[in-house]
């Protein structure tokens, strides 16, 4: 059924339709509507679930992690200082190999106090060994939940949705919400190997020496490695169900294509319009979305970036001290096999807005150029 | 002749790494004698994430996790709604010291309190951080020695009253226990587990390498804090109904104090103040339990 939902509203649909049976979460804009819904839907006995009011975002996370320890399917959301503040026990959730999904709403981090979009919360968790899959739309947003579970339970490992908050979260678009059955036969309950089970007592987490701590870690990343397939072949049968194909990575005008641009989230979206105005007028312009960032689906990023003459990453976070997130990150997918110049912009920080203008101006300053000027090319800010 | 009531079943496997003379190793016994094994533990950071055992080992017969520091409440509450939700039953107990339930923990233990979450919130608390070498914590007594309250300036402030501060959250069943009285332990264990809602067990418990004592007298420190009335042995229903299961013997605090090396500094002030804040604690209890009323105070004799 066809919908109007906010992003929010359609992370919610996700969870319902997941039948997710522990939620928890502790408000913060912009994400706070996604668990209002929750909480009516299981106040009206329309999702079966326990709704659990916490104190605090850590608090959240640490619910949803015992319920999931105990075998049951659960859901949290949060944003910004919300997930810094859940940091520690991201490390913990994906360490304990607990497949659970969060719904992160991008917003910057404070100070100053700010509740605009930019993808500095979620992106430095990248190390934390969470997926993380980042939406362009809404209809993509309810579409990823629904697999992110069927990827975590398969490989054990903890699903971070994102979606840029306002951007998606408070605009409407039109969703097709899919029905129950059909998400049913998607993705059947969750049935976990080992819990907390006092038929069969297990210590879980205890003090781990060295002689066997770095085996889990490998078997983390392991799991990581194997999460690209799993993304992928989830992604094409969603797509076989629903009509609605996902991957890895989203390719726009590629083929072909001189400048690369390479970015994640909503600025993709403008870049279509950009990119469609700027190929009228004769240009060879193409985009890589970024749908998974972690795990980095490395080769293909490669095989896909493989042909262009230059590569324009459009990055809407920072690391301080170095330079755009996913600029370093495309660096290190080419290292010793493409050398071509990667032009690092960085725009759009606290939620300022990217035209089409910005990203049509942004190409004629790779085309007009060898190499960037400056390792960051950083975008509209008044200096 | 004394006739203990204690059942055989045994929960909790020797073998455990726990100091020796270590009163929450025998407090788990004693606990999981009472509880039984359809329970599930929560441990955060403490000493307890270390006796348990190093991976692949555990020593208790029951499922158990190792959560971060400042979550068992929490994660503790979504056992129990996982449960709920699997239509399963089991007690659900948070196992940790005083660091969690005092300090790192205690938001989330308020949390949990005021959502009245059936759990049991288990607080083995010896008076500071004793798994990371003994420094101090807010259930640290005043005037201690910790190694981050040297005995020049030893611990200035009074311990928190977590069985007050949490009869004050109205949970249904507060607590506290010592392993010096056994059976009045596992009974508490016992009543826990037959009641709906967040319940708290504090439990004293000594420690010989933090408090520097020898540790054939760990019992026997348990009971001098119960009988010098330093540790009165309480229940609180719903934050009103208040039963002292003990009187004491009053026997001098110096008693209890000059056994242990984190007092050895203490003057005959400080023990004039122990003595000051005793009959405080007792004074204010005894006003609220109506079973109290006639029992002489004497802890200035």
């Amino acid at each position: 059924m066809k919908k109007l939902l906010t992003g929010n509203y359609a992370a919610s649909y996700g969870a319902i339709l997941s039948r997710a049976e522990v939620i928890s979460a502790y408000p913060i804009t912009p994400q706070t509507q996604i668990v209002e819904k929750l909480s009516t839907m299981v106040a009206e006995g329309k999702l079966s679930a326990e709704f659990i009011n916490v104190e605090s975002e850590r608090s959240a996370l640490a619910v949803c992690m015992g319920a999931s320890a105990t075998g049951v399917r659960a859901f949290t959301a949060t944003s910004a200082q919300g997930l810094a503040l859940m940091h520690e026990l991201l490390h913990w959730t994906a360490g304990a190999r607990l497949p659970l999904v969060l719904v992160n709403v991008n917003r910057a981090m404070a100070p100053g106090w700010t509740v605009w979009c930019d993808e500095n919360d979620s992106l430095s968790q990248r190390d934390t060994g969470w997926i993380q899959i980042y939406c362009e739309s809404n209809q993509e947003v309810l579409d990823s939940v629904i697999q992110a579970y069927r990827i975590a339970e398969r490989i054990m490992l903890p699903v971070m949705i994102c979606m840029d908050g306002i951007f998606l979260s408070h605009t409407q678009e039109i969703v097709d919400v899919p029905e129950q059955e059909k998400v049913d036969r998607f993705l059947p309950p969750y049935k976990p190997p080992v819990f907390l089970d006092t038929s069969s007592p297990h210590a879980f987490g205890s003090l781990t020496p060295p002689p066997v701590y770095f085996e889990f870690r490998y078997k983390l990343q392991q799991a990581m490695d194997e999460a690209q397939a799993e993304i992928e072949e989830t992604g094409k049968e969603f797509g076989n169900i629903f009509g609605r194909n996902y991957g890895l990575l989203d390719e726009y005008l590629l083929n072909g294509a001189e400048i690369a641009v390479v970015a994640l989230g909503t600025v993709c979206g403008t870049c279509r319009v950009a990119i469609d105005r700027l190929n009228k007028k004769g240009n060879k312009i193409g985009m890589l979305r970024i749908r998974t960032f972690r795990p980095l689906p490395k080769k293909k990023v490669l095989e896909d970036l493989r042909g262009v003459k230059k590569i324009m990453v459009i990055d809407r976070n920072i690391s301080y001290g170095h330079h755009g997130i996913l600029h370093q990150e495309i660096k290190s997918a080419l290292y010793r096999e493409l050398n071509i110049p990667v032009f690092g912009f960085i725009a759009g920080l606290g939620g300022r807005d990217i035209t089409p203008e910005d990203i049509e101006q942004m190409v004629n300053y790779t085309l007009k150029h060898e190499e960037p000027d400056t390792d960051i090319l950083w975008w509209g800010v008044n200096r | 002749m004394k006739i203990f009531n204690i059942p055989e079943e045994e929960n909790m496997n020797p073998g455990h790494v726990a100091c020796p003379g270590c009163a929450s190793a025998l407090s788990m016994r004693f606990a999981l004698k009472a509880l039984g094994r359809e329970t599930i533990l929560v441990v955060p950071a403490c000493c307890w994430s270390v006796i348990d055992g190093p991976f692949p080992y555990s020593s208790v017969k029951v499922p158990l996790f190792h959560i971060a520091f400042g979550t068992t409440a929490a994660f503790a509450s979504g056992i129990r709604a996982a449960l709920k939700m699997k239509n399963k039953k089991a007690n659900v107990v948070v196992w940790c010291g005083d660091g969690e339930a005092f300090d790192i923990g205690f938001q989330t233990l308020s949390g949990a309190a005021e959502r009245k979450e059936d759990i049991i919130f288990v607080c083995y608390d010896n008076e500071g951080y004793m798994n990371t070498g003994i420094q101090r914590s807010s259930a640290t007594p005043i005037r201690a020695w910790t190694t981050t309250t040297p005995k020049k300036y030893p611990k200035q402030e009074l311990k928190k009253d977590l069985v007050e501060i949490f009869a004050a959250h109205k949970i249904p069943y507060a607590a506290t226990a010592t392993v010096a009285f056994p059976e009045d332990m596992i009974r508490k264990f016992s009543r826990a587990k037959e009641i709906r809602g967040l319940k708290l067990i504090h439990i004293l418990s000594p420690c010989p390498s933090g408090w520097k004592f020898p540790e054939n007298l760990t019992v026997k420190i348990s009971r001098l804090a119960v009988e010098t009335g330093i540790f009165p042995l309480y229940e609180v229903e719903y934050g009103e109904k208040y039963t002292v299961n003990h009187i004491p013997k009053w026997l001098p605090v110096e008693e209890y104090l000059k056994k242990q090396g984190r007092f050895s500094h203490l003057t005959e002030k400080d023990c004039q103040e122990k003595r000051a804040y005793i009959e405080k604690k007792w004074l204010e209890l005894r006003e609220k339990s109506k079973s109290l009323e006639k029992i002489p105070i004497l802890v200035n004799n």
